[in-house]
């Protein structure tokens, strides 16, 4: 559903809470990875509060839209977003990492409810979501897949075994989106493994493609809409993305993709956020 | 003597003992099961005909998925379709999967907790002329060390085709390793089989032999033999690899005193090293291996290699009267 100026920027404040949970969570968990996560909150922040036909409090209710994380390391931006929707106490959140914890360093579907998949090695949700649209589609269920994929993990040969599979079979069901954020651990994608053209890749393989900003709610929200409409390929929404968005000194590094910030670091981030960069000022000082 | 209960064929060692391959006890299998349970499905890359998939292709095309030859593609997507209530049923070479796709069934099988079946054909070196790049030798090894996973190795075609059926209905991940090649049936639709529980096909009291796969009837052969030398070897057919019987292992190792163990696979990790694990921490006793002593296979014909790496009877000989002078 498009959205009007007050929803969108509801829906901005929100994404801002979740960039906020992701920094304390990280520093609270002394490991994890940064760029991706405070990259795609906009993303999430629109699936989980808009785009999915779910229900938090009854995360195995069978008609409920599947959101399948590929590139599992991103986890923090899912568990902060379900936290937000209602899946879980937010205070859970700190947990993220510890012994025992529901919030595994990857996501792992037999701890916490509401996540769909084990994902984490690379290119593994994306078959997975591949499987989930093949047999919904042969049960004849109304529901879609939202696959979330790092830029990166477009390296796995797996990805494009699966990308060729949703292709053929014509998955109309299945839309992935690509945080492409154009790093990854060794550097910029394109120095590590060039991607591009990325959109042509698909297209060749028999996909819709659809770019768009992916820090415009309303972008992603309509873009999800589109790719609902399209009922006879498989889509990719390839979102353009600030690794680190909205923490200045970590926006576009990609040395941020698989560190955490120092706690000095982690006060100016928290600082930027709830100041969104000195734009307003913040009732914590 | 022959254990009467095991129920196995009159004519155990005539000369024109029926010899199919146990993949066509799968393929038959896996319709007898699809027939049962609608929710089966099975994928297969690229192999239909020679993992006798065609036969549940032609019964069931709606539930047939043609994978292309990308197992880890298919291993995951098999763990997607079972969190949607179906039971894949994936098909390649064992050396391909669980070989190449080993890690997508760890983590999106295993650790998943998606029940979702693997079918390893062609697996042993009397998969013969292809070579060793398509002999697997270690897919025991590979899968027996995952959690939540059950291992099946069955002996002929006959226990095959109930290994598939029984798998289908435990709820969880199964290994089911097959041959390529025709070889004996020596079971009968009578022959119990229960998965988890190792069959007694032959009473003895000086030595057991336990083995699995095709290998078994070289077994039998081997304690047939070793009867006119007054050497009394029970034959035990060790079907399941994982969970190991351990109750009739133990009474075993207790009332003979000494193993040998049989399998068409690497001896480090397979079936006799599991043996050995438990016997090392319940009941120490002698034990000989038989299996491929960390090697690669080679082309040449089953009988060829099964002789070059000593798997067959007058190796298994050798190995019992080498194992009594231990005892």
């Amino acid at each position: 559903m498009h959205l009007s100026d007050v929803e969108a920027k509801k829906l901005d404040i929100k994404a801002n809470q979740i960039r906020k949970d992701i920094i304390k969570m990280l520093v609270k968990a002394g490991s994890g990875h940064s760029a991706g996560p405070l990259g795609m909150a906009d993303v999430f922040t629109a699936l989980y509060f808009n785009v999915l036909n779910h229900r938090p409090k009854q995360p195995t209710w069978p008609e409920r839209d599947r959101l399948v994380l590929s590139n599992g390391h991103i986890c923090p931006v899912q568990y902060a977003a379900m936290a937000h929707a209602g899946y879980f106490p937010i205070k859970e959140l700190s947990t993220l990492r510890k012994f025992k914890t529901r919030l595994q360093g990857h996501p792992h579907r037999a701890a916490l409810p509401g996540i769909e998949v084990t994902s984490g090695p690379l290119g593994e949700g994306i078959s997975q979501a591949c499987g989930i649209a093949y047999a919904a589609r042969m049960d004849k269920k109304k529901y879609n897949i939202y696959c979330m994929m790092g830029d990166g993990e477009l390296d796995e040969g797996i990805v494009w075994e699966a990308f060729m599979f949703a292709g053929k079979q014509a998955l109309a069901n299945l839309t992935v989106i690509i945080d492409r954020n154009n790093i990854q651990i060794d550097g910029n994608t394109e120095d590590v493994m060039p991607l591009e053209p990325l959109r042509e890749k698909f297209e060749a393989f028999g996909w819709y493609v659809i770019d768009i900003d992916g820090h415009n709610i309303t972008e992603i929200i309509d873009a999800c809409a589109e790719a609902k409409a399209v009922v006879e390929k498989p889509v990719a929404i390839i979102a353009h993305t600030i690794p680190g968005k909205g923490v200045d000194f970590m926006e576009y590094d990609f040395t941020w993709h698989g560190r955490i910030p120092k706690s000095d670091e982690a006060k100016i981030a928290l600082n930027e956020l709830r100041t969104l960069g000195g734009k307003i000022k913040s009732e914590h000082e | 003597m022959f254990n009467p209960k095991a129920k196995l064929v009159k004519k155990l060692f005539s000369k024109d003992i029926k010899k199919i391959p146990t993949r066509h006890g799968y393929g038959e299998g896996v319709v007898l099961a699809g027939e049962k349970n609608k929710n089966i499905v099975v994928l297969c890359c690229d192999l239909t005909e020679s993992t006798r998939n065609h036969l549940f292709k032609q019964k069931f095309p709606d539930r047939f998925i043609e994978a292309g030859i990308a197992e880890q593609n298919m291993a995951a997507m098999a763990a997607g379709m079972a969190l949607c209530t179906k039971v894949p049923f994936i098909a390649s070479y064992a050396m391909f999967s669980p070989g190449r796709a080993w890690e997508q069934i760890r983590t999106t099988i295993c650790y998943n907790e998606t029940n979702v079946k693997i079918v390893g054909a062609h697996a042993g070196v009397s998969v013969g002329p292809d070579g060793a790049t398509h002999q697997a030798i270690e897919d025991i090894a590979l899968t027996r060390v995952l959690p939540k996973m059950t291992v099946v190795v069955p002996c002929d075609y006959e226990e095959a085709k109930k290994a598939t059926i029984e798998i289908a209905k435990i709820v969880g991940a199964c290994y089911i390793r097959l041959g390529r090649e025709a070889t004996p049936v020596f079971t009968t639709p009578k022959t119990p089989f229960k998965i988890g529980r190792a069959e007694i096909l032959r009473e003895g009291k000086d030595v057991t032999i336990v083995a699995c796969g095709s290998l078994v009837y070289e077994a039998l052969k081997a304690a047939k033999e070793l009867e006119k030398e007054k050497i009394d070897v029970r034959v035990i057919n060790n079907h399941t690899i994982k969970p190991l019987d351990k109750s009739t292992l133990l009474q075993a190792a207790k009332q003979t005193g000494a193993f040998i163990t049989v399998e068409e696979h690497q001896k480090n990790g397979g079936m006799g090293s599991s043996v050995c694990e438990f016997l090392a921490e319940n009941y120490p006793i002698p034990v000989e291996r038989i299996g491929v002593d960390d090697m690669f296979g080679e082309s040449g014909t089953p009988e060829e290699l099964l002789d070059k790496f000593g798997l067959t009877a007058p190796y298994i000989i050798k190995a019992v009267k080498k194992v009594l002078k231990r005892k």
